[in-house]
């Protein structure tokens, strides 16, 4: 029996990703749960495992490709049941131009009725026929790619896009159709969600190599012949508007590049996933939210001897108390102070949308980009369990083992780059947030306490805010409340 | 329009309605074209012994009925009297004109049409086998597969017995019978029981299964049930043949399961469904598989796994039904032909053309139901239907079943007089993604039964002007 091997659910939210590698090929055995390919979805990898061990017949899908959750990714020859052996297989067919009548008349015998030997049952009526097949019988499509097709000239021309050189996305073009199910376990076709768009718009989308499903409809919720044609100038121009909204905001308005090898040789890389959806994220959170940005300073003496005293025990449970689980902490309690820093702008409804919980995204600089993992409800979380659980997530994002929805849901984020020295920096708010916090790196100086100048560790904060939500006086009380918390921890027992 | 690519040479084997229209296309699309088929013209097992012959006796049989319901009105005639060879010479003229038409234009589109027996030779030619024992060579750049399908046959009745017929051999007409026993209540099986229950046979039906027309929603199935019984002898649901004699002059039946007994029959009508032929084609030779039931495996543009070589109508899956093949044959030229065929209709229309007819296209109740899609239904007795009083015929429904968000039609479902024709219409609706407001916004003649589809799409909104059935809320 041979199964196809789909695109599991990758998480809320998630329809597509990237196939990093394939792992397997045709005609090697694989066992149940082998990882078949690896995946990058927008901000995570992720292995899709077999569901069942057999001989690989056919891999649909190859590196760099973007699928969809349910796309066929390749076709199973399951071991429990084996298939006879084809019988072997004539010449390749020639066309032989000479007519010859070497076949004898013996075996070319009327095609006799083979007895069917079954119960009484009168068949299936053709009200399950119906239903069965509806949309193409028991399509098994063998693979195109590396078939000859006989004689089909390429009457896409006209329509397809013109190869521009760091090709973002392969276009999807419908006549290189997915195989179909089996039979057997095959659902009868999606009635409820057809196209709304007549057979003949239908096949003119098929003439143009446009997936129909991906025309946005027009008047009256139908696709039209000039939807259709719309949609395909719009995918010559090389702007796809089904993508993520930052995407168009990343392409539109951006002229050509200039030809950089006229001064000196170049080469081009492809774009990751993970860059190219931050490219998209910013293009799209620069481009919405009118910024500001301020700064404060908290003195963190205190904190910090405090911490190391921790740091020192926390070692032995594995967790590291850093000044970014601490700030964590702190900013979860102002979160709660200043409700507003916790909600997103409503542009349409003109509304400002109050969360009741406090998730806290912490950017982590990984090898391969920028990824943001998630404390959800930071509000409950004491210190400890916050800076357990970051060194987990932080560990695991470097590492790619990170799951997408650890990577979802988060009301504000923490960017520290105290590490690499800088001190004050302006960061993007991330849309939907209304904003973001930056730490720099903290350093000694001189402070004039009690009438004299002291040695203080000084760490730097920014706050990038939303203009539209936010004015300037709220977010310097914020930010301020931030510092005095350092100062006095006290105040996360009294406010936060 | 895409130009016809050169040096293609199509053949088409078997030459019913998917073969003869897919030959007919590529013709007229330019390509050289051989179509390869059992009889002395194109036509297939629909129109010797399939759709055509019985659609017309069924037709008969209307007539017949109709002639007696007519009493009732105040018009009498003389019990009618069956000249069985006249019926059938008949029935032949109409299958004869049709055949003849059909190799008239072969002839005018100069498809080189031949009447023998194909096998595959090679991914790239064939061997036609003649009567007459000789054989000729046919070479293709392109094949297209159409060998339909042929009746089943069931253990214990012998299919070389006279007495045992198909619908093949029931369709010649060779006596009427006076009691007949049919098996299976599939649509042919109740078809050609109309048949000879109106020529005068006592017939019995038979199903395994609990109801007639499995799988067909039951408020369709349930007025013709009603009619049936009457015209009918029996009607054996969830029964099985047990064993069966054949003597001298008839057979001795018994049954077991929800009837149980044993019954003399002159005649047992075998009406168990169809099944792929593919038996003799050679398939072997050409990389072209089949799945377990028999049927060509073929992906959209219903090209097989043999590159070039396709597979339309019975032969590559259900639904066997000849519009199907049509439309799948019209498809596979267009994707020889570099015109992107695809076959992807959103509904694929069912008749079953007893008296009454039932039709239905699209999305079933009994289909929603099984996988759990949400659908609203509004529904339209023909008793409120002017026209169907007028015809004295009331025991009609016409029901649409539409999405409950958008009011998109997926589907509908008819039970009535002339069910086949109406059910176009919905077709229409459903292809160009109509809603139930389309339908009913769309003025339709008066007084005709197609008001009933109107009014059917109004009874969603609770607004059907011949019923009255405010909606809940």
């Amino acid at each position: 029996m041979v199964t196809d091997i789909k695109i599991p659910e990758l998480g809320e939210n998630i329809e597509s990703a990237e196939v990093l590698s394939v792992l397997v090929q045709a005609g090697q055995k694989i066992e149940k749960d082998q990882p078949l390919i690896e995946l990058e979805t927008d901000k995570a990898t992720a292995e899709v495992p077999s569901e069942a061990s057999g001989t690989v017949k056919e891999v649909l899908v190859k590196a760099g490709q973007s699928v969809k959750v349910g796309e066929t990714i390749l076709r199973l020859e399951s071991a429990d049941e084996k298939e006879a052996p084809s019988p072997p297989r004539a010449s390749p067919p020639s066309r032989t131009s000479e007519p010859s009548r070497a076949s004898e008349p013996s075996r070319v015998n009327e095609p006799t009725e083979e007895t069917v030997v079954s119960s009484q049952a009168p068949s299936r009526t053709a009200a399950e026929k119906t239903m069965d097949d509806e949309n193409g019988g028991p399509g098994k499509a063998p693979a195109k790619s590396a078939r000859s097709e006989p004689k089909r000239p390429s009457a896409r021309k006209s329509a397809a896009p013109k190869p521009r050189p760091p090709a973002p996305e392969p276009l999807r073009l419908v006549d290189t159709p997915a195989p179909e199910e089996d039979e057997e376990t095959a659902m009868p076709p999606e009635l409820g969600e057809p196209a709304p768009a007549a057979p003949s718009v239908r096949r003119l989308a098929r003439e143009l190599g446009i997936d129909i499903h991906q025309v946005a409809p027009g008047r009256g919720g139908r696709i039209t012949e000039e939807e259709v044609k719309s949609h395909a100038r719009r995918l010559i121009a090389g702007a796809q508007e089904h993508e993520a909204p930052g995407l168009s905001l990343v392409r539109s308005g951006v002229p050509d590049l200039p030809d950089f090898s006229e001064w000196g040789e170049v080469e081009r890389e492809h774009a990751s996933k993970i860059r190219r959806v931050t490219a998209e994220t910013l293009s799209l959170s620069w481009s919405v939210i009118p910024h500001v940005t301020q700064f404060d300073r908290a003195d963190i003496t205190e904190v910090e001897s405090w911490r190391k005293r921790m740091h020192e025990r926390a070692d032995t449970s594995g967790a590291k108390v850093t000044i970014t689980a601490i700030t964590v902490k702190v900013l979860a309690a102002a979160l709660k102070v200043f409700p507003k820093f916790n909600s997103s702008y409503d542009a349409r409804t003109e509304e400002i949308v109050y969360k009741k919980y406090v998730n806290v995204g912490v950017a982590v600089d990984t090898d391969h980009g920028l990824l943001v993992p998630v404390i959800h409800d930071a509000d409950t979380k004491n210190i400890m369990s916050i800076a357990a659980e970051l060194t987990d997530l932080a560990e695991r994002a470097r590492s790619r083992k990170i799951q997408v929805d650890e990577l979802q849901g988060s009301n504000i984020n923490l960017s520290n780059l105290g590490g690499l020295g800088t001190t004050y920096f302006s960061p993007i708010v991330t849309w939907p947030h209304v904003a973001v916090i930056g730490l720099g790196r903290a350093s000694l100086e001189p402070v004039y306490l009690d009438g004299a100048f002291t040695p203080r560790l000084i760490l730097p904060l920014s706050i990038s805010y939303d203009h539209r939500v936010i004015d300037g006086a709220e977010a310097a009380r914020f930010l301020r409340w931030m510092a005095e918390t350092f100062q006095e921890p006290m105040q996360l027992a009294l406010e936060g | 329009m895409a130009e016809t690519p050169e040096g293609v040479r199509l053949a088409v084997i078997g030459a019913g309605p998917g073969g003869y229209a897919a030959a007919f296309l590529a013709a007229d699309y330019g390509l050289p074209v051989t179509l390869i088929g059992a009889d002395e013209n194109p036509g297939g097992v629909c129109l010797y012994r399939g759709c055509i012959p019985s659609k017309a006796l069924l037709h008969l049989a209307k007539v017949i009925d109709e002639s007696e319901a007519a009493a009732s009105w105040g018009v009498t005639f003389e019990k009618p009297r069956i000249d069985l060879d006249r019926v059938r010479a008949w029935k032949n003229e109409v299958v004869g004109k049709l055949t003849g038409g059909l190799g008239d234009l072969s002839k005018r589109r100069k498809v080189q049409y031949l009447r023998g027996t194909a096998r595959f030779e090679g991914a790239r030619s064939l061997s036609v086998a003649f009567d007459n024992g000789n054989t000729e060579r046919v070479d293709f750049t392109h094949a297209i597969i159409a060998t339909g399908s042929s009746p089943a046959v069931i253990p214990g009745f012998d299919p070389d017995s006279p007495r045992v017929w198909d619908s093949t051999s029931a369709l010649d007409l060779p006596e009427v019978p006076p009691r007949l026993l049919v098996i299976g209540c599939g649509y042919i099986g109740l078809e050609l029981g109309s048949v000879y229950a109106a020529l005068g046979s006592k017939v019995t039906v038979v199903e395994m299964l609990d109801s007639i027309l499995p799988g067909v929603d039951g408020d369709l199935v349930r007025p013709l049930e009603r009619k049936l019984q009457k015209s009918f002898a029996a009607i054996h649901t969830a029964t099985k043949v047990k064993e069966s004699f054949e003597q001298d002059e008839d057979f001795q039946v018994t049954f077991e399961g929800a009837y149980s007994g044993t019954e003399t029959f002159d005649r047992v009508l075998v009406a168990v469904g169809r099944k792929p032929l593919t038996k003799g084609l050679g398939l072997d030779a050409v990389r072209v598989s089949t799945n377990e039931r028999g049927f060509i495996q073929v992906n959209p543009s219903r090209e097989t796994t043999e590159p070039g070589i396709y597979a339309i109508g019975d032969v590559a899956g259900e639904p066997l039904l000849a519009h199907k093949a049509t439309h799948e044959g019209r498809a596979a030229v267009e994707a020889i032909t570099g015109r992107h065929g695809v076959f992807e209709p959103q509904a694929i229309p069912a008749v079953i053309f007893t008296d009454p007819e039932i039709a239905w296209a699209g999305l079933t109740e009994t289909e929603a139901k099984r996988s759990g899609k949400k659908v609203e239904v509004g529904r339209f007795p023909w008793a409120a239907s002017g026209r169907s009083i007028t015809l004295g015929r009331t025991d009609g429904v016409t029901k649409v079943i539409v999405d409950p968000e958008s009011k998109r039609v997926l589907g509908v479902g008819i039970c009535g007089p002339g069910a086949g024709e109406l059910i176009a219409e919905a077709v229409l609706a459903i292809e160009m993604g109509a809603t139930a407001q389309d339908l009913d916004l769309t003025i339709h003649p008066h007084p005709t039964l197609s008001e009933t589809i109107m009014e059917a799409a109004a009874a969603i909104y609770g607004t059907s002007t011949h019923i009255h059935r405010p909606r809940r809320g």
